[in-house]
């Protein structure tokens, strides 16, 4: 059952962000974008970490998605422009690329992650079951990752400041 | 002192340096926030900016001079001297870039007290570039200091040119931060840890040189790193995002982001993947052919501020000749060079900016037509920069690449030392003509180098450059000993790896 629902989530994903590729009116990709942000939440609660699953839908396909369209409608965007794959020769960059991409991940599919660093089967559950499912990821967030959790803060300051700087009419 | 990275007061103590930075960081913006209107407020800004950044240079000296090691497990911070030298190269580099753009700012009309603001965050990000011992501190450290610089490449708002160079700099350097992430993301695919300590130890002792997963990861860092120190085949981006920049910060990309870039590029292939090989013949290759290939293009350069950007691209092959050593030599070649590099091209910029007229860009080599007889200090202050860069005996640039050398030669690496050289000869052939041109041309008119004047903060920082240059090019014994410190500290960490 499990299986069922987790590969026809991962299918819904890969159609949605196929179409929302290949749309060409901004608006359309982007709702199909929010059909790929749903469906990969839907993936987070099959894999036990329903915590990240509700973040996924709250900020991505919530408050991200917002924005998306605000600046698309704000900057009048909403007829389809032209097609960032000019020409026979674009189309063919591009399609060598994603082959290139395809065997990669072809490759790397083929090794297995070593033994020693496979969680036992059940083991998020029963680590949510013992940590809260929010207790798992800021054990992680603010123990772990202290670090880089703060360089973060001072990375966004450093991107508020930027924008300012170089957007603001009257400095 | 140890210190114990597992407990709050631990990781306190071992990020001192960066504390201390951030808190100046936020005292200059609340500063810049209150005051922000004539030039005595950018001015306030620039002083507010260099005492931030001499105290962190105490933190560091403080870690330093006590001897900080970590106890127990590593961190995610490193404490060894390489950190502690690279992050000085970083503060030093930004001081001068501070003191250079004191009068630049003034005169190009540029205001914007969060110029200053910017290179402290940029450099916030190198502190963390040059100490990070886990990949993600490295990446976050790495988009730190790139955002500031994205935006400092555009900082003149009224240059189109300037615009360019910000877009095209911001897009390869997000294009890039992708590679890297990608390639972290297989790493810890594959090892499931993204320290880098904990990563030598897998790699040495679980066969990781075989693992496809992390050999790809491995390749796409590579790449990622690439463009970010510019190094041929990944360096179409830098001549024109240079040549767009603000001329300080041209000298700021050049000297301290491009060594912050191979501070975590060294740390990171020595310490993570010491022991897998796979990369030294990337590497090579990669080092072989940006010497080659920035040296012959920039022979064909007459502008001095694209001439001075492929020499850049032409250095970073010299650095890439030590990363590839791949040994405690090439660490500590690689510092003394970064050290050595960050002054010479510093002060060529500093000059470069001075000659460079109010609004006019292209300076180009005939422009220095008889320098020497209307400015002989600055003539002699270029060619010091100039000869230092061609690796001419008595400056510094010789003994970085002398070092550079022998930690290739101890490596058997003989036929990249010859490249080495050889590349290095050919750059005589657009390093002379700008000196030939200042000394042995006469000059256009009277008139012609009368705006060239460095005056206060630009005149010390050229003074202080050239004079460090010449001193380390004849008596460089303690800054190679604190270099060799700083390689030799690269390497127990990777022993104590390989001995867990």
């Amino acid at each position: 059952m499990t299986e069922v629902v987790f590969w026809s989530f991962s299918g819904a994903a890969i159609v949605a962000a196929f179409l929302c590729v290949t749309r060409r009116s901004p608006v359309a990709a982007a709702l199909w974008l929010i059909v790929t942000l749903f469906s990969i939440a839907a993936l987070f609660v099959v894999l036990d970490a329903q915590f990240i699953a509700a973040l996924q839908v709250l900020v991505y396909a919530g408050a991200i998605m917002v924005l998306f369209l605000f600046v698309i409608m704000l900057l009048n965007l909403g007829r389809g422009g032209p097609s960032d794959l000019r020409g026979a020769w674009g189309k063919l960059v591009a399609a060598g690329l994603g082959a290139v991409l395809v065997v990669e991940l072809w490759a790397v599919r083929a090794v297995a992650p070593a033994d020693h660093l496979q969680l036992p089967p059940g083991a998020m559950a029963r680590m949510s079951e013992e940590r809260g499912p929010v207790g798992v990821i800021t054990d992680a967030l603010f123990r772990e990752y202290l670090i880089p959790f703060e360089i973060t803060s001072m990375l966004l300051l450093a991107a508020i400041v930027g924008a300012v700087v170089l957007a603001k009419r009257r400095l | 002192m140890s210190i114990d990275l597992a407990t709050a007061g631990g990781v306190t103590l071992a990020l001192a340096p960066e504390l201390v930075l951030t808190a100046w960081c936020l005292i200059v913006m609340l500063a810049i926030a209150w005051r922000h209107e004539g030039e005595a407020d950018q001015r306030l800004a620039a002083w507010l900016s260099l005492l931030g950044l001499a105290s962190t240079a105490l933190a560091v000296a403080w870690l330093w001079v006590g001897e900080a090691r970590p106890a127990g497990l590593a961190g995610a911070m490193a404490l060894d001297p390489f950190r502690y030298l690279s992050a000085l190269v970083f503060l030093g580099g930004a001081a001068l870039t501070v003191l250079l753009s004191l009068g630049y700012l003034g005169r190009e009309r540029i205001r914007a007290p969060e110029y200053y603001l910017l290179i402290l965050l940029a450099t916030l990000g190198m502190l963390f570039m040059g100490g990070g011992a886990d990949l993600v501190v490295i990446f976050l450290g790495l988009e730190l200091m790139s955002v500031p610089v994205y935006v400092l490449a555009g900082v003149n708002r009224r240059s189109v040119v300037g615009a360019e160079a910000a877009l095209k700099y911001f897009l390869l350097g997000a294009f890039a931060s992708g590679f890297l992430l990608y390639g972290i993301a297989l790493v810890y695919g594959a090892t499931g840890t993204t320290n880098l300590a904990l990563i030598g130890a897998q790699a040495s002792g679980f066969g990781l040189a075989t693992n496809p997963m992390a050999l790809i990861g491995l390749a796409l860092l590579l790449v990622g790193f690439g463009f970010k120190v510019a190094a041929v085949p990944f360096h179409m981006w830098t001549p024109d995002v240079y040549d767009g920049a603000p001329t300080p910060i041209t000298g700021f990309m050049a000297a301290a982001v491009k060594a912050a870039g191979f501070a975590a590029l060294v740390r990171m292939l020595l310490q993570a993947f010491g022991g897998a090989p796979a990369w030294h013949e990337a590497v090579w290759w990669l080092a072989a052919v940006t010497m080659v290939a920035g040296n012959l293009m920039a022979l064909a350069q007459r502008a001095l501020k694209r001439l001075l950007a492929y020499s850049s691209i032409a250095h970073a092959g010299y650095l890439l000749v030590a990363v590839t050593s791949g040994n405690e030599e090439g660490a500590a070649a690689f510092l003394f060079y970064a050290l050595a590099y960050t002054l010479m091209t510093v002060g060529a910029f500093a000059v470069l900016a001075a000659a460079g007229r109010d609004g006019e860009r292209d300076v180009l080599v005939e422009d220095l037509n008889g320098l020497a007889s209307r400015r002989p200090w600055i003539a002699a202050g270029m060619t010091v920069f100039l000869l230092s860069l061609l690796g001419f005996p008595g400056t510094a640039g010789f003994i970085g690449k002398w070092y550079i050398l022998s930690s290739a030669v101890e490596a058997h690496q003989y036929l990249l030392a010859v490249v080495l050289v050889l590349a290095s000869v050919i750059s005589a052939g657009f390093y002379l003509p700008p000196i030939m041109a200042m000394y042995m041309q006469p000059e256009p008119s009277p008139e012609a180098h009368r705006g060239t004047v460095l005056a206060g903060a630009p005149r010390l920082v050229v003074a202080l450059v050239a004079a460090a240059l010449l001193v380390l090019g004849v008596w460089p014994n303690l800054a190679l000993d604190a270099a060799r410190d700083g390689g030799a500290g690269l390497r127990t960490a990777v022993t104590y790896t390989l001995a867990r």
